[in-house]
């Protein structure tokens, strides 16, 4: 029997019997002008191999230099999390052929990271806080890109050729790397996520990268191993490598703790390797094995002085730190009197920035929250998007509730002027001055209606005036139809009640 | 023989070149011309041009002329023609570094020197000639065929920028680019009788250098006088921002202090360890009788010790080759240069396995096995580490040494320009020709190395001078009296005693 083949065990079970322990490598994509090296501008989506100096190509002659905002952006991150930052640090060089690798090493921190020995708190969905230890987090340059042409999958079996594009050679890179994460038990996949969530909600607040996980700014590589329990030693791990959602590295971690389970339970050893995700089927394949053999000949990058940012500048960054994201939760939860269930799912819908806006445009927190939580984002699942993704600003949100607030409009017309919003109509206030969409409160209109109303219904006049007051509603609902929905439905409930000499 | 008394500006300093220029005796398009003419007469023989660019060499010339002759205030090297190893990339015109790796390779872009050498409107003759990637002490590992010696043409310029050397020496350029990580711009200079410079470490751009050795790498001049050497290192000296180990400070006086002709007070320290055993009996006495000279013109001479230089060669032998296999693992036929595609199974690693195996030569391959070893897991400690740990002990000998002495000295190589072909399969007798002169590189001090007369044969024998760190004044200070006092016993240059060359002789 192959690894490949091996029997999965039912994931409840797997944990009964085995204790999981984490590990997890985060690499994110910092957002600096230039490359980490170089001059080269550090852009997404260019016309391939057009982001480029002889410094990213590697050409002959051409000579590395520290990029200094990358620097500040490694400190930041490591203070972010808590960490010590290296009074003194090298590069070195990690070196291994492949096409991708204009030198044919990657200048990378080894032996002497810029920050290191730190901790973060990650919550999870029902408030539990559990501490993740860092063990360091290192600066490095990312590599180029190889697209396999020709063969079916995109992969390189089967391809007749392939092609680099070198405009990401050279992206500073951070790597943040946790100690090993034990007593996650059941909750092990939830764990990952939320740690990789927490880190992605950092890297956006510190201001030091777009952290979009589609676009592979931030790539998780998991490690899980499994032990008989929390007092044995660590099991062989694996690393998966570069999952780059919530959801598959979710699935990644459970799905490695079923395998690695039916292989102990075969009798077999687990394999120290890495290991490649497959969204289609959730489950995770064999790399290549990593073991001893793999030799990266690592010896300090000659040609970089030692990076040694002085104690003043450090504490300059760690001032100039934005409040973080748990933090910033925190106030906001007390500011607004949200509850911890309306909170968790604020920031699940990643609508924590929309409604803060909202409220800063004039709104109520509860109704920010009910716009952004009830109306816009059933729309939003409706059309398939993101909430962030929706053709609405906070202020139109704001504007339109103030609106309903001054009973210029009432809910109902609330929805219909959000839509004419969504689909470009402009601001609230001019739809419904140009649509004619303002509440009408005008006793001459709505006399006339009212009398209209009365005539048509004989026997509803003749209830509400034997005492079943309740049944005005039944002469209100023509009323609001005949204008459109427009009428002030307070202001008719009291002529009807005047006319018809009841109170 | 093409020696029409007009011609016999080419076989002056740099500076008297340079005067010519200015007092409007010459011009210099007559005079890269006149330089042009003797490359394609001699040239031919002693193989130290791998590539002369005689359209755009003119080119500056005219420019220049033109220039000043519209009144513009001019470098003072500027319309001098000058040529550059061919391990400095020039952009548009072919660089090698004496490799089949590269052939046909023209760079995108100029190494910052020069940048720096264009912009002081010196013409660029060419390229020379070199061991592969700069590994070798006598150019005869060079994929392009060997370098001849202008003095002896069944012998050897020096290595590796013997290519470099042989031009100066044989009047095809009046000065020259090298680069040093072991010793070889000083061991050719020694050889060949001309003068030759290694800057400290980080004094001149590596950008656009392509790299043996990062942190022993050094480029520098190669020329006839110590004053051109100043000159030129002045013009290709300063920090900049593309080299992270480019030096900030300012550029001395190397240029003053090569004139200044005083060495009262002076104190020399003759290093014990690199004057006795392996050193030829004429080149020790050639190195004696200028320390004489020193002596009698106001310098002390100190008997100094420098224990570890006896594991500096051991060091260097592991620190060189294990930057060389990283920095050399970038020619893999991906990018540039040679690809050579093997019919079956043509996967990246194969291809990147067969243009490695057919592009570079035997001992860039010895080296980056080398290397390659020396680093890898489990032998790092014994190896590159320990290296690492001689080398700081070379460190501290220069600097307890220069606590007793203002320079030190030294014969520049153990003997003469051997014949062609003499130490080829020796590669450890080949690697001592550079035991006087890597001590500097592992510490980052720099050297100079002058004539200091003939010896067996009638070849010539060299003088090398180190200074501390940042003290490359000291060199030109000393290297300048020296020369003076020297050409004075000599009744002229060295290099007017050389043999004349006649055309394909050979």
């Amino acid at each position: 029997m192959t690894a490949t083949d091996i029997d999965l065990v039912d994931y409840e079970d797997a944990i009964d019997r085995f204790d999981p322990v984490l590990g997890i490598e985060v690499h994110v994509e910092l957002g600096t002008a230039t490359k980490m090296f170089d001059g080269a501008p550090n852009i997404f989506a260019a016309e391939p191999n057009t982001a480029i100096t002889p410094t990213s190509l590697g050409l002959p002659g051409s000579l590395p230099v520290v990029n200094g905002k990358a620097v500040e952006y490694a400190i930041r991150i490591g203070l972010a999390l808590n960490c010590s930052i290296a009074e003194t640090c090298r590069f070195a060089r990690k070196q291994y052929f492949y096409p991708d690798l204009t030198k044919n090493f990657q200048t990378s921190q080894y032996d002497e990271p810029i920050a290191y020995e730190g901790w973060v708190d990650v919550e999870l969905e029902d408030g539990e806080i559990i501490r993740v230890e860092i063990e360091r987090a290192h600066m490095e340059e990312d590599a180029g890109k190889n697209t396999h042409v020709g063969g079916a999958t995109g992969r390189i079996h089967g391809a007749t050729h392939s092609q680099v594009d070198y405009n990401r050679a050279g992206v500073p890179l951070v790597e943040i790397v946790t100690k090993p994460i034990p007593d996650t038990k059941g909750r092990a996949p939830e764990v990952a996520a939320a740690y990789v969530r927490t880190l992605r909600d950092i890297f956006r607040a510190l201001d030091v990268s777009e952290a979009k996980m589609e676009r592979g700014n931030v790539r998780a590589d998991i490690n899980v191993s499994l032990r008989e329990n929390a007092r044995s030693p660590l099991g062989t791990r694996t690393e998966t490598k570069n999952v780059n959602s919530f959801r598959s590295i979710e699935r990644t971690v459970r799905f490695e703790i079923s395998r690695q389970a039916g292989v102990l339970d075969a009798g077999q050893t687990i394999i120290q390797e890495t290991r490649h995700f497959h969204e289609d089927t959730g489950g995770t394949s064999s790399g290549r094995p990593k073991s001893d053999a793999e030799d990266y000949r690592y010896f300090p990058e000659p040609d970089l002085v030692p990076v040694a940012p002085s104690r003043e500048w450090v504490e300059e960054i760690r001032a100039s730190l934005p409040e973080l994201p748990a933090a910033r939760r925190r106030r906001l939860r007390g500011e607004w009197g949200f509850s911890d269930l309306e909170m968790r799912d604020v920031v699940n819908a990643d609508a924590l920035d929309l409604i803060e806006a909202t409220v800063a445009a004039g709104a109520s927190a509860q109704s920010a929250r009910k716009w952004w939580m009830g109306e816009l984002a059933r729309i939003a699942k409706d059309r398939d998007t993101e909430l962030t993704a929706l053709a609405v600003t906070p202020a139109q949100v704001a504007e339109l509730q103030g609106l309903v607030d001054g009973t210029q409009i009432n809910d109902k017309i609330a929805k219909q002027v959000l839509t004419k919003i969504l689909d470009g109509g402009g601001d609230p206030t001019a739809i419904v001055e140009s649509e004619g969409l303002a509440v009408v409160s005008d006793d001459s209109v709505l006399t006339g209606a009212v009398d209209q109303a009365i005539a048509d219904n004989p026997d509803v006049v003749a209830k509400i005036q034997g005492g079943k007051v309740q049944a005005i509603g039944a002469l209100i609902g023509p009323i609001m139809k005949a204008t459109r929905g427009q009428a002030d439905a307070g202001r008719v409930r009291e002529i009807i009640m005047d006319k018809l000499g009841v109170s | 023989m093409d020696h029409a008394p007009q011609n016999d500006i080419i076989r002056t300093s740099a500076a008297a070149q340079a005067a010519a220029l200015r007092a409007g005796e010459t011009s210099s398009e007559e005079l890269t011309r006149a330089h042009l003419d003797r490359i394609a007469a001699v040239d031919g023989d002693l193989n130290a041009f791998l590539h002369v660019d005689t359209d755009a060499a003119l080119a500056t010339a005219q420019d220049i002329d033109s220039r000043r002759a519209a009144g513009e205030e001019l470098h003072a090297l500027a319309g001098v023609p000058i040529a550059v190893k061919d391990i400095v990339v020039t952009e548009g015109q072919p660089t090698t570094a004496g490799s089949k790796m590269l052939e046909g390779w023209i760079p995108p872009y100029d190494a910052t020197l020069v940048q720096k050498l264009r912009a002081a409107g010196l013409p660029i003759l060419g390229k020379t000639n070199m061991d592969e990637f700069a590994m070798g002490s006598s150019t005869e590992s060079s994929a392009y065929g060997p370098t001849r010696n202008p003095w002896d043409r069944d012998r050897i310029p020096g290595g590796s920028g013997g290519g470099s050397a042989a031009a100066v020496g044989s009047f095809e350029a009046p000065l020259a680019i090298g680069t040093d990580t072991g010793g070889s711009i000083r061991q050719p200079g020694a050889v060949t009788g001309t003068v030759g410079v290694k800057p400290t470490y980080g004094s001149v751009s590596r950008y656009g250098l392509i790299a043996m050795a990062s942190s022993l790498d050094q480029a520098g001049p190669v020329t006839r006088t110590v004053e051109d050497s100043a000159m030129l290192h002045e013009l290709i000296a300063g920090h900049d921002p593309h080299d992270s180990t480019s030096l900030t400070d300012p550029v001395g006086a190397f240029t003053r202090a090569a004139r200044a002709q005083d060495v009262t007070g002076l104190r020399v320290g003759v290093i014990e360890e690199l004057e006795g055993e392996g050193f030829a009996p004429e080149v020790r006495a050639r190195f004696t009788e200028s320390l004489a000279q020193l002596e009698r013109a106001g310098a002390e001479i100190v008997r100094v010790s420098c224990p570890n230089f006896t594991y500096a060669l051991g060091a260097y032998y592991l620190i060189m080759p294990s930057e060389a296999s990283s920095n050399l693992a970038k020619f893999d036929g991906m990018r540039f240069g040679l690809r050579v595609v093997p019919e079956d199974h043509p996967t990246a690693e194969n291809v990147m396995k067969a243009t490695r195996g057919a592009g570079f030569g035997d001992e860039v391959k010895r080296r980056i096995l080398l290397g390659t070893y020396a680093l890898s897991a489990g032998y790092y400690d014994a190896y590159y580490g320990s290296a690492q740990k001689v080398r700081t002990l070379v460190q501290r000998d220069f600097t307890a040494a220069f606590e007793q002495v203002d320079v030190l000295a030294s014969p520049t190589a153990p003997t003469v320009a051997f014949r062609l072909g003499e130490q080829v399969d020796d590669p450890t007798a080949m690697y001592m020709n550079d035991i006087a002169t890597i001590p500097a590189n592992l510490a980052g001090v720099p050297g100079i190395s002058l004539p200091s007369g003939l010896a067996e044969d009638g070849l010539p024998a060299g003088i090398q001078f180190l200074a501390p760190a940042r003290a490359d004044e000291r060199l030109y200070r000393v290297g300048g009296a020296l020369e003076a006092l020297l050409e004075d016993a000599w009744g002229g240059p060295l290099l007017a005693k050389a043999p004349e060359l006649t055309g394909g002789a050979h």
